[in-house]
C-alpha cells in the first residue's frame, strides 16, 4: 500500500501547490486579503505531504520493497542499511522528489520568515515559488513516478550504482539541491517585485540572506562533488569541466554575480534591474542544469536518465519560467528601474568589473557546454570540447578579478581616490610579492603559472586580513560586523583555493606503473614499496587490496591500502583509492588491474598532490563565509525610510558590502 | 558632448572592446579544444591527416586486447561493425573496460593506421553507454554485436 499512498501523497502536494500559486495571485491582484493569506497555509500543506511521500519511499528502500520498482532497480538486499537511505536519491525519480522535497522546504521556511514583509509582496512571492514546484511535482507525476509497481515483484533488487555506495555522495545531492532549489527564492523575490511593479530597494534587503544561504550550500555541495570524484574516480583529478559539473558551476558564477549586485542595490540603488535580472539568471541556469543532466542529451558521468520525453518536459519548463519572467523584466523593468550616480573610481565601479567579469566567465562556460549540442543540432558531427578549453579561458577572466578583489572592501561608496586605497595595500603587495619569491625558489618547476597563483592567493589573504583587522581596530573592542566578518573569511577562502590550484596543477606527480610484489618506486622524496594484494570481503562486494608502505628516507611516512572492489550484485568493478591526506600534501594510490594470470602483478597510479587540500578548505571557507552573512541581523529588519545606513542595535552605523 | 554622456560613451566602447576580444579568443580556444567522434569507417572512408586528435568510438573486438609483459602498454581493436581500426595506449584502462564492450579513446593516428589513444573512456555502469556509440551501434543494426565482434 505504501507506494499508492505515496502517489496520492504526491497528487494532494500538487494540489496544495496549485492552491499555493494562483489562489494569493488572485488575491494579491485583487487586494483581497483573505485570499493571500492561503499562501501561507497552502506552502506547509504542500511541505507535510511532500515530505510524506518521501518517507514513504524511503520505507520503501529501508524495507526492501522491490516490487517498486524504483526500489528494485537501485536497492537489494546486500546494501547496508545508510545507502538504502541514500539511494532514495541514487537514480533520477528519487531525486527528483528530493529536489521538490528541498523546494517544498525552501518554501515552508519563506512562509515563515517573511511575516515582517507586506502581505502582498509575500503572498506574491510564495505563489512564484507554488508555481515552479506545480512544475516539478508534475514532472514528478507524468514522467518519473517513483512510486510505480513492478509485477510480478522481483526475488532481489539491481543494486544501487556502487560509485554512489560512499558517504560523499550521501550528502553531496542534498547540498547541490540545496543551492540549486535555494536560488528559486532570489527568482521568487525577483518576480514579485516585477510583478508589485513598485521595484525599490527593499525586496533586495529582504532577498539577500536567502541567497547568500543557496549560495553557501551549492558551494558546499560543489566542493563535496569535487571532492568525492577525486577520491573515488580513482584517477586523482578534482576538476573535469564535465559538462555535468558545468551545469552545476553556471548558477554558482551566476549566484555569485548575483550577491554581489545585491549588496550594490541594497547599499546604493543602483544596478537594480541588473539585480532582477541576474536573480532570473541564476535560477534558470539551475534548471538548464537540471535539463542537461536528466535529458541525457550530454556525455557525462552522471547522465543517468536517457529519456526523451524528460528532456522535453523540462526544456518547456525551463522555456515557460525563464521566458516567463524575462517577459515581466521586459515590460516592467525600463519604466521602474532608477539608478544613482558613481564616480569612475569607486566601490561600484569595482563591483560593476566583479560582475563583468563572472558573467562572461559564467558565458564562456556555457558557450563550451552547450557547443556541441549546438554543433550536433546543425548536423555538423559530433564533437566534445576538451578541458584545455575551460582552462584557458577561465584563468583569462579569473585573474583580473584576484588582482581587484582586495581593492573592494577598501573602496568607498560613490568616489574614492586610487591612492587613498593604494596605501593601505602595501603590506598586501609585500606579502604577495615575497610568496612569489619563495615559491620561485622552493618550487622553481611551477612555472609562471603557479607562482603567480601563489603571489595573487596569498595577495587576496593578507588584503582581506589587513581590512579586517583595520575594521576591527576602528570598531574598538574586537567586533567586526557578520557581514564584514563573512566577507573577509569568503575572500581569504578565495585566495586558499587559488593557492591550491596554482600548486596542483603544476607541480603534481603523477605515475602509471606496473609493480610486482616487493617492487618499489621513488616518487617525489617518497619511496612507494608494493607488499602485494589479499582478498577482503565487505557486506556486498568482494575486493583485491593492495598494501604499500611509503617512507621518507628511513621513517615510515604512511600505510596505504587501495581497493579494487568487486560488487556482487551488479558485477560493477570499483576503484577505492588509499590517500595519506596532508596540509601541504597527498599521497594518493589506486589500483588499475592485475597485469598477470595469478593476479600478483599490478597497474598503480601512484600521485603525488602538494596543497590540493587548500583547494576544499578554501571552498569551505568561502561557503562560511556565505552562511556567516546570512545570520546578519541588519537583513532582518524592515527598513521603512530610505537610509543609506541602517543603525545597529549598538547604535554603531555598519556599511556591508 | 556632456562629460556623463562621454564617460558613458567611453565605458560602453570599453566593454564593447573587451567583449569582442573575449569572444575572438573564446572562438580560437574552441576550434583549438573541439575533438570529434568518429567511427572506424569513417576514419577509413576519410583520410584524416596524421597527428590529427579526434574521439574514436565503438565496441572492443572480443580477444583483440594484448599486453606487453614488462609495461603497461597495451594493443586491442575497435570496430563499429563493418570497419576494425588497431588501438595502441600506455597507461591504465578504467574499471568496466571489458572486449565486446563500448569504449571511446582520444588520440590521434600514426602513420602505419595505428590509433595512439592518450585516453580510454569505457562506460561508467552497467547501463550507461556513451550516447555517440549507442547511435553508430544503432545504425549498424541489431546483429552487430554477435558477429561483428568475433573477427
Amino acid at each position: 500500500m505504501t507506494a499508492e499512498l505515496g502517489q496520492i501523497a504526491l497528487i494532494l502536494a500538487l494540489i496544495f501547490a496549485l492552491v499555493q500559486a494562483f489562489v494569493p495571485l488572485w488575491g494579491a491582484w485583487r487586494g483581497q486579503e483573505n485570499m493571500m493569506a492561503i499562501a501561507r497555509p497552502a506552502a506547509f500543506g504542500q511541505f507535510c505531504f511532500v515530505a510524506f511521500a518521501f518517507a514513504l519511499l524511503t520505507s520503501a528502500f529501508v524495507n526492501q520493497d522491490f516490487s517498486v520498482e524504483y526500489v528494485a532497480r537501485n536497492s537489494n538486499s546486500l546494501l547496508p542499511l545508510v545507502y538504502r537511505i541514500s539511494a532514495v536519491w541514487g537514480a533520477h525519480e528519487g531525486s527528483l522528489l528530493l529536489w521538490a522535497l528541498i523546494l517544498s522546504g525552501w518554501t515552508l521556511a519563506v512562509a515563515a520568515g517573511s511575516r515582517h514583509l507586506p502581505q502582498t509582496f509575500a503572498a506574491r512571492v510564495l505563489a512564484v515559488m507554488g508555481i515552479i514546484s506545480i512544475g516539478f511535482l508534475l514532472f514528478s507525476l507524468l514522467t518519473s513516478n517513483p512510486f510505480s509497481r513492478l509485477l510480478p515483484s522481483p526475488v532481489d533488487g539491481n543494486d544501487l550504482n556502487p560509485l554512489l555506495q560512499d558517504p560523499g555522495l550521501i550528502i553531496h545531492p542534498p547540498m547541490l539541491y540545496m543551492g540549486y532549489v535555494g536560488f528559486s527564492v532570489a527568482f521568487a523575490f525577483s518576480v514579485a517585485a516585477l510583478l508589485s511593479g513598485k521595484i525599490d530597494r527593499d525586496w533586495v534587503r529582504w532577498c539577500r540572506p536567502w541567497t547568500h544561504l543557496a549560495w553557501a550550500f551549492l558551494t558546499v555541495g560543489i566542493a563535496l562533488g569535487s571532492w568525492w570524484a577525486y577520491y573515488e574516480l580513482g584517477w586523482g583529478g578534482w576538476w573535469f569541466w564535465d559538462p555535468v559539473e558545468n551545469a552545476s558551476f553556471l548558477p554558482w558564477l551566476a549566484g555569485t554575480a548575483l550577491i554581489h549586485s545585491q549588496a550594490v542595490t541594497d547599499k546604493r540603488g543602483t544596478f537594480q534591474g541588473w539585480t532582477l535580472l541576474l536573480a532570473i539568471c541564476a535560477f534558470s541556469l539551475s534548471l538548464l542544469g537540471t535539463f542537461l543532466v536528466r535529458s541525457g542529451v550530454l556525455t557525462s558521468v552522471h547522465a543517468f536518465a536517457s529519456d526523451p520525453t524528460r528532456g522535453l518536459f523540462i526544456l518547456a519548463f525551463l522555456g515557460l519560467v525563464t521566458g516567463g519572467a524575462l517577459l515581466l523584466y521586459a515590460l516592467r523593468a525600463p519604466k521602474t528601474v532608477t539608478g544613482g550616480q558613481f564616480a569612475g573610481w569607486s566601490r561600484e565601479t569595482l563591483l560593476l568589473i566583479n560582475n563583468l567579469f563572472l558573467t562572461v566567465a559564467a558565458a564562456m562556460v556555457l558557450i563550451g557546454t552547450l557547443y556541441p549540442l549546438l554543433i550536433d543540432a546543425l548536423g555538423r558531427g559530433k564533437i566534445s570540447v576538451g578541458a584545455p578549453y575551460f582552462g584557458l579561458m577561465f584563468i583569462m577572466l579569473t585573474a583580473p578579478l584576484v588582482l581587484v578583489m582586495p581593492f573592494g572592501p577598501f573602496t568607498r561608496w560613490k568616489q574614492d581616490g586610487l591612492r587613498r586605497v593604494l596605501t593601505r595595500l602595501g603590506l598586501p603587495l609585500l606579502a604577495a610579492l615575497s610568496a612569489g619569491g619563495i615559491t620561485a625558489i622552493a618550487a622553481p618547476e611551477s612555472g609562471l603559472r603557479g607562482i603567480a597563483g601563489v603571489a595573487g592567493g596569498v595577495w587576496l589573504i593578507a588584503g582581506s586580513l589587513v581590512y579586517a583587522f583595520g575594521r576591527i581596530a576602528r570598531q574598538r573592542g574586537w567586533q567586526l560586523p557578520r557581514g564584514e566578518l563573512a566577507m573577509s573569511l569568503a575572500h581569504i577562502g578565495v585566495g586558499v583555493f587559488v593557492i591550491g590550484v596554482s600548486m596542483t596543477e603544476t607541480i603534481s606527480t603523477e605515475k602509471h606503473l606496473a609493480m610486482n610484489p616487493g617492487d618499489q618506486a621513488d616518487i617525489a622524496g617518497y619511496a612507494f614499496e608494493f607488499r602485494g594484494t589479499e582478498v577482503l570481503r565487505g557486506p556486498n562486494w568482494v575486493a583485491d587490496q593492495g598494501h604499500f608502505i611509503v617512507r621518507s628516507g628511513e621513517r615510515i611516512v604512511a600505510q596505504l591500502y587501495p581497493q579494487k572492489r568487486h560488487y556482487r550484485a551488479g558485477g560493477d568493478i570499483m576503484t577505492e583509492s588509499a590517500i595519506d591526506p596532508g596540509i601541504t600534501r597527498d599521497l594518493y594510490i589506486s589500483l588499475g588491474e592485475p597485469l598477470d594470470d595469478q593476479g600478483r602483478r599490478w597497474a598503480v597510479r601512484i600521485y603525488h598532490k602538494p596543497f590540493v587540500r587548500w583547494i576544499w578548505l578554501g571552498a569551505l571557507l568561502i561557503a562560511f563565509g556565505g552562511l556567516l552573512a546570512a545570520t546578519d541581523r541588519r537583513y532582518r529588519r524592515y527598513r521603512r525610510t530610505g537610509a543609506v545606513d541602517a543603525v545597529s542595535d549598538d547604535g554603531t552605523a555598519r556599511s556591508l558590502a | 558632448m556632456t562629460p556623463t554622456r562621454k564617460r558613458r560613451l567611453i565605458t560602453i566602447l570599453l566593454v564593447l572592446a573587451g567583449v569582442a576580444s573575449a569572444a575572438v579568443v573564446a572562438s580560437f580556444a574552441l576550434k583549438q579544444n573541439m575533438l570529434y567522434y568518429i567511427h572506424p569507417s569513417e576514419v577509413l572512408a576519410q583520410s584524416l591527416p596524421p597527428e590529427r586528435q579526434f574521439r574514436l568510438g565503438g565496441l572492443v573486438v572480443n580477444d583483440s586486447v594484448q599486453r606487453a609483459g614488462d609495461s603497461l602498454a597495451v594493443r586491442f581493436s575497435v570496430t563499429d561493425c563493418s570497419a576494425v581500426i588497431p588501438v595502441s595506449y600506455d597507461g591504465i584502462l578504467p574499471d568496466l573496460f571489458r572486449e565486446g564492450e563500448a569504449v571511446i579513446a582520444i588520440g590521434s593516428l600514426n602513420a602505419d593506421g595505428v590509433f595512439q589513444a592518450n585516453e580510454v573512456l569505457a562506460k561508467h555502469d552497467e547501463n550507461y553507454m556513451p550516447p555517440e556509440v549507442a547511435e553508430t551501434l544503432k545504425t549498424a543494426g541489431p546483429a552487430c554485436a554477435e558477429s561483428a565482434l568475433d573477427r
